[in-house]
């Protein structure tokens, strides 16, 4: 018995809609693997022009006049040194915002207001925080184009994600813990820094890493403070052989950063110094891509391990 | 002293203790108020001495920007023009492909390819801008010569091509995430209606989801807007009051750049000039990010 003819249409409507999800399926799964497919033929190509430049010589030479000799000591040590005060200045200060606006904050208008800042301060572009330093940090404070204006800056600029990346770890330590520790007598202190905020350091470490990762290819703040990119001496050293062991000149260093140091390269008409900036930017997108990839690891790891 | 005396001693330094701490950790909340506090001074301390010398007609109306010439003009618009332009491009390319792909992402891909992708799609944000600048004038402008034979090394199509597959990680995953939100009664009822599931994604979890889809917009403009090294690198630095792509054409970011790099005299003019056009990228950002973020909240509490 063959079907009447209201079926038959009815059908037909179903298959042609149905088509229509088939269409969209593949065209969302072409877009998606268009735009990943593109960026990893971009970084290849470039990874093919400056894979021969990276030698032994390359990571142990100054910038140099001439692009065959030039290398990228100062701005590798640069990038060393500027993370350090960055990651020194924004973890302790975002991990103990984060802590008290998750914590301790009471639901009122300054709470508002700081929350509203963060979220704010995330949004805003990153060459405005180096106007703010040029004008704060290098004139006002008078720290001058050195390291430490320059990791201060980073700071400021990371302090919104490790805000975030705290808060959003800690509010998945289930309540019952902290009662647990108060039942036990701790005080509000004790239960945050021996219970809350060890339980949820993988989320924050996330975080943490993400921020930096972001921060070592920050180029415009850090053009902005008038950083120098032609940089043939390194900072002085931060460990010395002899008492105090230690030294903090190297603070107030003149310093280049790595995606300086590729701007640059890649700013020049000739061709040679393309190849460096290739081999720069490939060596910056190893190093961001290991720390995001070592951020995603820990999430993914402790997701799984953790089951309150 | 009694043993109870010493117990309240101890009780009382420990209420101190907590209080100290409780402020400490206040303090490094509220830095967070200081930093946008002292953005704003300076910005517009330094904009207030540029007003000074130059009017704001002029700064609104003036079709050249040319301020560290003899003959200094200082009309912003050549530079708004280049913002808008290379933004325009940008957007071009992440609001459509962004909005198929996080469609795609939420209500086609099956569950291990989201698993997968999501963190490509981070990492792929995670790279740094100089090197998309790198590829927009290395790759792109060389690409897009074969095809207009006339294009110029420095453009703003290339350099907006590039932003624009930059900030698609960022359209799409807040887009996702709106679309993730809707609640999954809402599709089940579409699909007892007999929708298939193309129509349930256009017609219902889209529609359900517009503010926070519209908030991926806004953050996407914003964040084309005040982007730097791209533009920086590929677009030329050359104030040019057009709306052609084709041509080069400096931004407000990539003017900043360029009179960093060079060496201007702390509180000339034309160390002013770059906080004032600094303070018009900032008020630009702020009203889309405000915009966005209320949208943002809006779809948060819808259900």
């Amino acid at each position: 018995m063959a079907p009447d003819k209201g079926v038959q249409v009815m059908r037909a409507m179903i298959a042609r809609r149905k088509r229509w999800d088939v269409i969209f399926a593949i065209v969302g799964l072409f877009s998606m693997l268009g735009g990943v497919v593109t960026l990893a033929a971009l970084i290849g190509s470039m990874a093919m022009e400056g894979v021969p430049r990276l030698s032994w010589d390359f990571f142990t030479s100054f910038p140099s006049r001439h692009a065959d000799k030039a290398g990228i000591l100062s701005a590798w040590v640069g990038t060393t040194l500027v993370m350090l005060v960055t990651a020194l200045t924004a973890v302790p200060l975002g991990i103990a915002a984060g802590v008290y606006l998750e914590e301790y904050a009471a639901k009122n208008w300054i709470t508002d207001l700081i929350e509203i800042n963060v979220t704010n301060l995330a949004g805003v572009p990153s060459i405005i925080y180096g106007l703010l330093a040029l004008g704060l940090f290098v004139y006002q404070l008078d720290l001058g184009q050195s390291i430490v204006a320059a990791g201060l800056t980073l700071a400021i600029l990371i302090l919104p994600v490790v805000i975030v990346a705290t808060r959003e770890s800690i509010r998945a330590i289930p309540g019952t813990i902290r009662e647990g520790a108060f039942a036990l007598g701790a005080t509000k202190w004790q239960t945050v820094s021996q219970h809350v905020v060890p339980y949820s350091m993988a989320g924050i470490l996330t975080g943490v890493i993400i921020g930096l990762s972001r921060a070592i290819g920050e180029t415009a703040p850090i053009i902005t403070i008038g950083a120098l990119t032609y940089i043939a001496f390194l900072p002085d050293s931060p460990i010395k052989s002899e008492f105090p062991y230690v030294s903090f000149e190297w603070l107030s260093s003149a310093f280049t950063v790595m995606p300086i140091q590729m701007f640059n390269w890649v700013s020049r008409p000739q061709e040679a110094f393309h190849v460096n900036a290739a081999a720069a930017g490939l060596v910056l997108i190893v190093m961001t891509l290991l720390m995001n990839a070592l951020a995603i690891f820990i999430r993914y790891h402790f997701r799984k391990r953790i089951k309150w | 002293m009694t043993p109870d005396a010493s117990r309240f001693a101890h009780r009382r330094l420990r209420h101190l203790r907590e209080r100290f701490i409780e402020f400490l950790l206040f303090l490094a909340a509220l830095s967070s108020v200081a930093i946008t506090v002292a953005i704003m001074v300076i910005l517009v301390r330094e904009s207030l001495g540029f007003f000074e010398h130059v009017s704001l007609v002029d700064f609104l109306t003036d079709t050249q920007w040319t301020p560290l010439f003899d003959d200094a003009h200082y009309g912003i618009m050549p530079l708004v023009s280049g913002t808008l332009v290379t933004a325009s491009v940008a957007l071009a390319v992440a609001i459509p492909l962004g909005t198929i792909i996080a469609i795609y992402l939420s209500e086609f891909a099956p569950h291990r390819l989201r698993e997968i992708i999501k963190p490509v799609l981070e990492l792929l944000d995670g790279i740094p801008t100089v090197v998309y600048g790198f590829f927009a004038l290395l790759f792109v402008t060389p690409l897009l010569q074969y095809f207009f034979p006339d294009l110029p090394g420095f453009n703003m199509l290339s350099a907006g091509l590039v932003m624009g597959v930059m900030i698609i990680p960022y359209v799409s995953s807040i887009s996702e995430d709106a679309m993730r939100a809707v609640p999954m009664h809402i599709r089940e009822g579409s699909y007892a209606m007999g929708a298939t599931r193309f129509q349930t994604a256009l017609r219902v979890v889209t529609p359900a989801a517009f503010s926070g889809i519209a908030a991926a917009y806004i953050l996407g403009i914003s964040r084309a807007i005040g982007e730097t090294m791209v533009v920086a690198v590929a677009a030329g630095m050359q104030p040019n009051l057009t709306w052609n792509p084709m041509e080069p054409a400096a931004t407000i970011t990539t003017y900043i750049v360029q009179v960093s790099l060079g060496d201007l005299p702390h509180g000339s003019l034309g160390y002013q000039t770059i906080f004032a056009a600094g303070l018009v990228l900032l008020l630009m950002t702020l009203f889309f990010n405000i915009a966005g973020h209320l949208l943002r909240k809006r779809f948060r509490e819808v259900y």
